[in-house]
């Protein structure tokens, strides 16, 4: 009985507490930077683009939805000739992000992506490509790596070592 | 002026602001609950969402009106009727202020109770006519519910009768100039509050309906504006519920200052308000315990009441 009363009275307190809807489009929510949302392509900070078309995001997503085909241009860097998402399919788990190895696919904190048309929601490459790095500023992916491209021979990235001749006898 | 066209302005203001009533109640229950439940609740259409009302009509009017085919086609229509029909009738005896009454009924308070009970034949024959096994189930807790509260709902306010020494709304209300009779008659209004929740199987005591365990109880076969009918009924049945309890036990259009029909629709709103806070914060009872509260506790302590006050009206002739 007291305890009923108790009840009522608690709930009727809560009147005077503030209330948590987020009112949608006056007020915006916060979204945590890590937040899964519209997928981008990024660049490193040279401005090439990231991707080297490896097809890991494809093959890790899993519904199917990125289709890329991959290209090499003249200096032997790989890229995606086309990159699609299907993000009527994409269900915004971010494996993608996660099985990218030159941080290239990102994920962003922006949700506002309805379409009257479902064909919209096929995002191209154009679409999906910026201009910056995202997420991760410095990071230049064929800077790093020991692959051989135009104007970068073995041994010359960052933090590598000149290659061992095997066939020295030199220790 | 003539006095039928009088009465009937009165009647037919009764019967919309009434209605109108019911109506709003559909929003301020939703803004009520969401506030009690830290949420805004209806919002968007007009000055805070109280256009909610016009599209919730718009939309349950235009609904597709499926009647099943394996219901009591007859049975089946005239039920949401009913309910509606009779908490109508009931607000003919209610004196809203001096004067503003469709009826002057010297029997007021018993053809009160005689509505509410056959309010029950709506939600048991809409149970019935459904031929769904959990409309039948929701149809059967209704009637042993409804049956049950009734006993004492009328007992509860047997004090009251004795201590105005009317059956007549309006007289009721007058003897309370002095004094609301709340005070001598706590119990009594206490228990009426209770019946009077269980009579409109509102939360906690929505055992005919609980969609927890029925579906929605007896109205899972209704759609469109039939099911629109029982829930203006539910409201209608609120309102009247809290109007006669402040009208029987704090002193209905008595008051300083405002006006009397002021006076007796703040009240009247409070206890609306009460209504929608106890569905905000009580969890439903079990069947039996809904049974056993009824017949071991408020029987006896309406009984109980009755009984003191009849020996304290007594001793003071
Ligand atoms: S977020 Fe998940 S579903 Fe969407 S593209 Fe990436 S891997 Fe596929
Ligand atoms: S986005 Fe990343 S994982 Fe996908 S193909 Fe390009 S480099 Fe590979």
């Amino acid at each position: 009985m007291i305890s009923l009363l108790k009840t009522i009275w608690t709930v009727f307190m809560t009147m005077f507490r503030k209330r948590v809807t987020i009112l949608y489009p006056e007020e915006r929510p916060y979204l945590p930077p890590r937040w899964r949302g519209r997928i981008i392509l990024s660049r490193d900070p040279d401005g090439g683009e990231r991707c080297v078309a490896c097809y890991l995001c494809a093959a890790a997503c899993p519904v199917d939805c990125i289709a890329l085909q991959a290209a090499e241009d003249e200096h032997g860097r790989r890229y995606p000739e086309f990159f699609r998402i299907n993000f009527s399919r994409c269900i915004f788990c971010g494996y993608c992000e996660e099985a990218c190895p030159t941080y290239a696919i990102q994920l962003t904190p922006d949700f506002e992506m309805g379409e009257y048309v479902r064909q919209n929601l096929v995002y191209e490459k154009e679409d999906l490509l910026i201009s910056g790095p995202g997420k991760y500023p410095g990071f230049n992916f064929y800077k790093v790596a020991g692959l051989a491209i135009g104007g970068k021979d073995k041994g010359e990235a960052e933090d590598e070592e000149p290659p061992v001749d095997v066939k020295s006898l030199l220790p | 002026m003539s006095q039928p066209i009088l009465q009937l302005i009165i009647l037919f203001s009764i019967l919309i602001v009434v209605l109108a009533i019911g109506g709003m109640l559909i929003w301020l229950e939703r803004r009520l609950l969401a506030l009690w439940q830290d949420r805004y609740g209806p919002n968007r259409v007009g000055p805070f969402g109280l256009f909610q009302v016009v599209a919730d009509m718009i939309k349950v009017f235009t609904k597709e009106d499926w009647i099943p085919p394996f219901a009591d086609r007859s049975v089946f229509i005239i039920a949401p009727a009913v309910i509606v029909v009779v908490v109508l009738m009931s607000f003919a005896v209610i004196p809203f202020a001096p004067g503003i009454e469709v009826v002057d009924l010297n029997i007021g308070l018993l053809f009160f109770l005689a509505m509410s009970s056959l309010g029950v034949y709506s939600v048991a024959l809409a149970g019935w006519a459904s031929d769904s096994k959990y409309s039948l189930l929701g149809g059967l807790r209704a009637s042993a519910q409804m049956l049950s509260y009734e006993v004492f709902m009328g007992l509860s306010l047997m004090g009251v009768v004795m201590l105005a020494g009317s059956f007549n709304l309006r007289e009721i209300v007058e003897a309370q100039r002095h004094r609301w009779f709340v005070m001598p008659q706590f119990i009594g209004f206490v228990v009426f509050f209770i019946a009077g929740i269980a009579e409109t199987h509102r939360l906690p005591f929505d055992l005919p309906e609980a969609e927890s365990e029925l579906v929605a109880g007896y109205h899972s076969e209704y759609s469109g504006m039939k099911f629109g009918m029982f829930f203006v009924g539910e409201y209608l049945g609120i309102t009247l519920i809290s109007a006669l309890v402040s009208g029987l036990f704090f002193g209905g259009w008595l008051g300083p200052v405002l006006p009397p029909l002021a006076w007796f629709l703040i009240k009247t709103f409070v206890f609306i308000c009460f209504f929608i806070l106890l569905r905000a914060s009580l969890a439903r009872p079990r069947y039996d315990q809904l049974m056993a509260f009824g017949w071991k506790v408020m029987l006896p302590l309406s009984l109980a009441n009755l009984v003191v006050t009849g020996a304290i009206v007594l001793m003071k002739r």
